[in-house]
Formats: structure tokens, C-alpha cells, sequence
């Protein structure tokens, strides 16, 4: 019977393609084949955005100029600061013998406007292999992490958001320091921090960002902040949502990230070991 | 009746691209558990209308298009559609000479089933579904069955496919 046939066939496909990466040619090959479709859907839309800025006022881009050069003006100042910071920094990271942090290198991607499975959060950019982009990429926009590079095909990738439901992401508070893993809550625009327990030092409101366990992510970007905090003592933990800083449906343009060097991210692990993260994760524990 | 060389290919390839391509079209995300199965719906009608020559392997050959297009396991949608292909080959000579808005009746069991095929993948590698997901898609499939069908008809007699 054949269709008995094409559904064993269909299992087993799943069955491989849930556990392992043997299927990664196949699906790339089919990619390759529908690039051009997705091309064709992202076309209307681009176009849109295309005559949206093309028609806009001469009146309304002189304002919107304005407003960036001041914007511009500002940003120049806090970046004369953050310079000196920096090179602070590396002065004191050299006296305590670690290497500084070099800054990473990125590129700017653009999402394609496809739409995929509404049930996970998934995107599509218009970077592939043939730009060098890597499967686990992290994905950053100007307010913070976005997610990482899931498949990649050579014109395009699919990255999976941090809102994902199988998407973990180890962060750390930058008050208290306290370390834990954010889970993907499945809706739009929320995370959830796992295995936190009641007494832990969280607040509604303290700002979350990556830890650089796990080395996936970069330490230090921005990840969101703590929406809200349930404590119930019959439950063993508590539970903590989290609201992501960066725009995760609004973005039109991405930065993928690279890391500064492979040896950058083993000499993170023993700066996060300070003094104030090593009680804070006692107090966790306890 | 049987002509002797199947005709039309052509035409029955561009519908199911254009129900691709409906399928990744970007609309807001409110909207997205409100998008209809475009593929199911082409697929229920070219199995009813050339069930000679559309059948189990075109929709498992499809799903496999659309999991690589929607990011899903491989084989998910493959799975499905192969089911609603079946079924709908089993009952077609019954459905075909319904009225549209009885067809939507049938139309609207067979999406119920191919979503809840979809829903059960999820729920087995273990993604929370909500549970309007098992309804939203169904419905609006099944309101625009008419539509579906009479356009396909059209382009079904338009272009002398059979």
C-alpha cells in the first residue's frame, strides 16, 4: 500500500532529522531549489519599503535628518566615553593577566519577509554560507540579542529566535549576577528563566544579559528585563518572565556577530568567576 | 473520460507554487494561526478533480517542499498531506458531486485532520501548541473553499486540464 509506504518514509525522515544533521544536504538542496520562490514573496514587500522611503517628503527627510544627526551627536560623546572606558579595561584586565576583550566583528543582514511555521519563531535572512555565516551565529540588533543561525544554505540562513519554545540561553543579572538559563516562552515577546529558586536575588525590573556559558553567545549583550516574578512557596521554584530588549518582531535589519577569537572565549569563563557572581551563586544554591 | 495524454501539467504546477508562495507570504503575527492551508486546499481539489493522476506521491513530494519552506521537521508536512491526499482519493467520486458549501463540510474535516496531524509532530518533539491552533486554520480553510474551488475550476476549464 503506498500510503503506508510514504508515511513509514515520512517518520523515519522526522525521526532523522530530529535527532541528528544527516538530513542537512537534502534540506539544503530543497532550499536552494525555493530560494528563487522566496525571493519572488519578499519582492512585494521590499518593494513597498523601497517606494515607502523613495516618496517619503522632502520635508519629512529633512526632519528625520535632524533628528539623526543629533541623535548622531549624542552617540558620539557616549562613544568618546565607552573608548576611554574601554582602553580603562584593557589597562586593568592586562594587570590582572587576562586578555581584553577585542570587539567582535559583525554583519548587517537583512530578514527576508517570509513567513514560516507559525508555531515556532523562526526567521530567514538573506546571508548564507557563500558570506560566511556559521550555524550557532548569534543574531544581535541594537538593543540586544535576537537569537542564533540555526540552518544555513548558500544564499540564505534560518536563525531561531530566543522566544523559541526549544531555545535556552544562558544569561546572567548584571545586579546581582546571579547566573541562569532563558527559556523561550513561546509567545511573541516573552522568556522565561528556569530552575530559579524563591529565595534567589531577583527583582522586577533588573536588566538580564548573556553570560557566554555555553559558548554560543557573546558575554555581555543585552539580553531584557525581569516583567515579573512569581514566588508561591508550594512550588520549588519560582517563576521569573522576562521581556527581551531587542525588537524581535519589528526588525527589518540584523547583525550577525562573530566572535573576536576562539581564545577570547575561553579566557570569558574565569572573568565571570568575580568575586560578586561567586556569592550571589552560593546565595542561589542555598 | 480519459484522453490518452495527460495535459495540463503546467497549469496544476502553478497553482501549487502560488499556494507556496501564499503559504510564506508575510502577514502580521496575529494573523499567522488564521492562514489558511493553502496547499492542503489546491491538493483537496487537483486530488477530487485529476484523481488519475494527482495522488499520494505528488503530496508527499509537496510536503516535503513545504517543511524545507516553513523550517518544520523534515517529513511533517509530508506526513499530513499524504493522509488528506488518501482520504480525499478514497472519497472523491462523494465529494465531487456535492455543492460547494457541502464540500466545505468534507474540506473542512480533512484540514481538521491534516492540522491535527501537523499538531501532533509538534506536540511529540514537544512544542506548546495554544489551543487555537487546532481550529483557527481549519476555519479559515474552509471559508475560502469556494473561492479555492471556483478559481480552480475556472483554470481547470480554461485550460482544458485533465
Amino acid at each position: 500500500m503506498r500510503l503506508l509506504l510514504f508515511v513509514i518514509v515520512s517518520v523515519v525522515l522526522m525521526t532523522l532529522d530530529q535527532r541528528g544533521q544527516q538530513l542537512e544536504p537534502v534540506r539544503n538542496l530543497v532550499a536552494t531549489v525555493l530560494y528563487p520562490l522566496q525571493y519572488a514573496v519578499n519582492v512585494p514587500v521590499a518593494a513597498g519599503n523601497w517606494a515607502g522611503e523613495n516618496l517619503a517628503s522632502r520635508k519629512a527627510l529633512l526632519e528625520e535628518n535632524g533628528q539623526l544627526r543629533q541623535k548622531q551627536l549624542v552617540l558620539e560623546s557616549r562613544l568618546g566615553r565607552l573608548n576611554e572606558l574601554e582602553a580603562e579595561n584593557r589597562r586593568l584586565r592586562a594587570l590582572l593577566g587576562s586578555s581584553d576583550k577585542v570587539s567582535d566583528r559583525v554583519l548587517i543582514a537583512e530578514l527576508l519577509a517570509v513567513d514560516m511555521d507559525p508555531f515556532s519563531r523562526q526567521i530567514m535572512l538573506n546571508q548564507g554560507s557563500r558570506d560566511g555565516v556559521f550555524i550557532g551565529q548569534s543574531l544581535v540588533d541594537a538593543d540586544g540579542i535576537l537569537g542564533q543561525v540555526t540552518r544555513v544554505g548558500p544564499f540564505s540562513s534560518t536563525a531561531m529566535l530566543i522566544t523559541d519554545p526549544s531555545h535556552a540561553l544562558p544569561i546572567q543579572v548584571s545586579r546581582s549576577g546571579l547566573r541562569a538559563i532563558a527559556v523561550g516562552a513561546g509567545s511573541v515577546n516573552l522568556l522565561e528563566l528556569s530552575h530559579i529558586p524563591n529565595n534567589a536575588d531577583v527583582q522586577v525590573g533588573d536588566a538580564l544579559v548573556t553570560s557566554g556559558l555555553g559558548r554560543r553567545f557573546p558575554p555581555g549583550y543585552p539580553v531584557g528585563k525581569i516583567r515579573s516574578i512569581e514566588r508561591d512557596n508550594g512550588q520549588p521554584f519560582a517563576k521569573v518572565l522576562v521581556e527581551p530588549s531587542a525588537h524581535l518582531e519589528r526588525n527589518r535589519e540584523v547583525l550577525l556577530v562573530w566572535p573576536a577569537s576562539e581564545r577570547h572565549v575561553d579566557d570569558a569563563l574565569p572573568s565571570l568567576s568575580s568575586p560578586n557572581t561567586a556569592k550571589s551563586g552560593r546565595k542561589a544554591d542555598g | 473520460m480519459i484522453r490518452t495524454s495527460p495535459q495540463g501539467g503546467g497549469v496544476v504546477f502553478v497553482t501549487f507554487l502560488m499556494a507556496l508562495m501564499l503559504t510564506a507570504f508575510p502577514v502580521p503575527s496575529w494573523a499567522e494561526i488564521w492562514r489558511p492551508a493553502w496547499v492542503a486546499l489546491v491538493l483537496v481539489y487537483w486530488c477530487m478533480a485529476l484523481p488519475h493522476r494527482i495522488g499520494v506521491g505528488t503530496a508527499w513530494l509537496l510536503g516535503i517542499v513545504l517543511d524545507v519552506l516553513s523550517g518544520t521537521l523534515l517529513g511533517q508536512h509530508a506526513f499530513a498531506l499524504s493522509i488528506v491526499a488518501f482520504i480525499t482519493l478514497k472519497l472523491y467520486q462523494r465529494i465531487r458531486v456535492l455543492p460547494v458549501w457541502q464540500q466545505g463540510v468534507s474540506v473542512f474535516a480533512l484540514i481538521l485532520l491534516y492540522q491535527l496531524c501537523l499538531l501532533w509532530v509538534e506536540g511529540t518533539v514537544g512544542r506548546p501548541v495554544s489551543p487555537w491552533g487546532y481550529w483557527s486554520c481549519p476555519l479559515a480553510s474552509t471559508l475560502l473553499w469556494p473561492s479555492v474551488f471556483v478559481l480552480l475550476r475556472g483554470a481547470r476549464r480554461r485550460y482544458r486540464v485533465a
